[in-house]
């Protein structure tokens, strides 16, 4: 990661953050479909960051998030499974010619199929741990499961729209 | 040895993973308990900061509404007054302590709040330096609305009624008897009330208001009307359900009650050797 990618990657965080915690901290559709827009941010990271910087950053990331939230530990820990899963989860996604090292997975560098594929088990991994641990010992494992499937969905969807939107098409962002 | 800490910086990112996961989850208990530590929370300047200008927007357009609510209270304590100001009809003679004011009011605006999780928080514009003490009373003018837990400088965070840690201690007021209302963890709008015994003739549509045992809310606040009575399996209390007075959804201004009294009657409990459950 260059410097140039450096900023631009820092700006995208905070201009996510700030989004999650202005717009979407009390949204849920239907009361079950729940927005975790700033995992974009995480997700697109280059294909070739080392783990320990990408557990780091968004361990930093859901800590930050959390402090907004009133929910310390919450996101930090959803958000550090997800970069613990995604190295393993993009060895095994990986396309017949491997990963180009200039790309980044995103929407338009690799295409809707492969993204979705991509984004949507990793933030149900995430969405899955954090209805957990919200109502840990409330014992509803239908309703945890319930509300990660569509806030999962939900999230990408809307990951979708924002990466149309937003992203360059050459370019990071 | 090499070979053990060859092993083990193979394995570095998934002890890393496990190490963060255990700060996070550690953070997560320990800021649970009621007294969790109040620097990392939206009591926190800069992000109280931020979120109060977020709610400084956002409340410019439910300023009718609670004008209307203020409107409405405003009128309320008129009634309470002009009743208050009767000519006096016999000689006044001071009293003890029984009669002077043993609860002292004073409002605040609320600039975040939650009600999606089942532990709900809300961050208030008033703090240390305005005379907010942790374990206040919170509520508006429909109905309970929660508890103060900490307090910074300039801000103050709340444990929500929609909280499974918060308990009130709360009567039926037709009947007199005595229970707890606890959030349900699902409905904002839906509380259960704890600790009734079976032999109560509860009904629906009788309401529930503070009973003043707790020393933290004054007696005969109103928290909610009981919408269900179900004789449950317990073979000791019955399983009530209360629709909550106060809507969550739009809660922007609050009042905060203290009790000038509690010192004493906490050292009162302790000289008794007695626990005063909140």
């Amino acid at each position: 990661m260059n410097f140039r990618n450096l900023i631009s990657f820092i700006f995208l965080l905070l201009i996510l953050g700030l989004v999650q915690i202005l717009f979407l901290k009390n949204l849920a559709l239907f009361g079950i479909a729940f927005c975790f827009l700033y995992l974009v941010g995480i997700l697109s990271l280059p294909f070739q960051i080392r783990e320990i910087p990408l557990l780091l950053i968004s361990f930093g990331v859901g800590l930050t998030i959390d402090v907004f939230y009133d929910t310390l530990g919450l996101h930090a820990s959803a958000a550090t499974l997800l970069a613990f899963l995604r190295p393993l989860w993009l060895k095994i996604i990986r396309p017949n010619g491997g990963y180009d090292d200039s790309t980044q997975p995103t929407l338009q560098e690799m295409g809707l199929g492969w993204f979705i594929s991509y984004s949507l088990p990793l933030t149900f991994a995430f969405c899955l741990l954090f209805f957990t641990a919200d109502q840990w010992g409330s014992g509803a494992f239908l309703g945890i499961l319930n509300k990660s499937l569509f806030s999962s969905i939900f999230t990408v969807l809307l990951a979708i729209i924002v990466q149309l939107l937003f992203f360059k098409r050459r370019r990071g962002i | 040895m090499l070979r053990i800490l060859q092993f083990l910086y193979s394995l570095r990112s998934f002890l890393l993973f496990i190490l963060l996961e255990i700060i996070a989850i550690w953070l997560l208990v320990a800021n649970n308990s009621p007294q969790g530590a109040a620097f990392f929370n939206s009591s926190n300047a800069l992000v109280g900061s931020i979120l109060e200008t977020q709610s400084n927007v956002s409340d410019f357009f439910s300023l009718a509404e609670a004008n209307e609510a203020l409107v409405v209270e405003n009128s309320r304590l008129m009634e309470k007054l002009s009743s208050l100001k009767l000519e006096p009809d016999s000689v006044s003679i001071s009293l003890d302590s029984a009669l002077s004011s043993q609860f002292e009011f004073m409002g605040a605006r609320v600039i975040s709040n939650s009600l999606r999780y089942t532990q709900n928080h809300m961050t208030l514009n008033k703090g240390r330096k305005q005379g907010v003490k942790p374990g206040m009373g919170i509520f508006n003018e429909s109905g309970v609305v929660g508890r103060v837990k900490s307090v910074s400088d300039n801000y103050a965070v709340g444990i929500s009624l929609l909280n499974n840690d918060l308990l009130i201690s709360s009567i039926i007021k037709s009947t007199g008897d005595f229970g707890s209302i606890n959030w349900n963890g699902k409905d904002s709008k839906k509380a259960k009330m704890l600790y009734v015994p079976r032999h109560v003739q509860a009904q629906v549509g009788d309401t529930v208001v503070t009973s003043g045992y707790s020393a933290v809310f004054p007696r005969n606040l109103k928290i909610g009307v009981i919408s269900n009575v179900i004789q449950s399996s317990d073979p000791n209390y019955l399983d009530i359900e209360v629709t909550l007075t106060a809507d969550f959804s739009k809660i922007s201004y609050v009042y905060l009650v203290e009790n000038t009294q509690i010192d004493e009657l906490d050292s009162l409990y302790q000289q008794s050797e007695l626990t005063n459950e909140f």
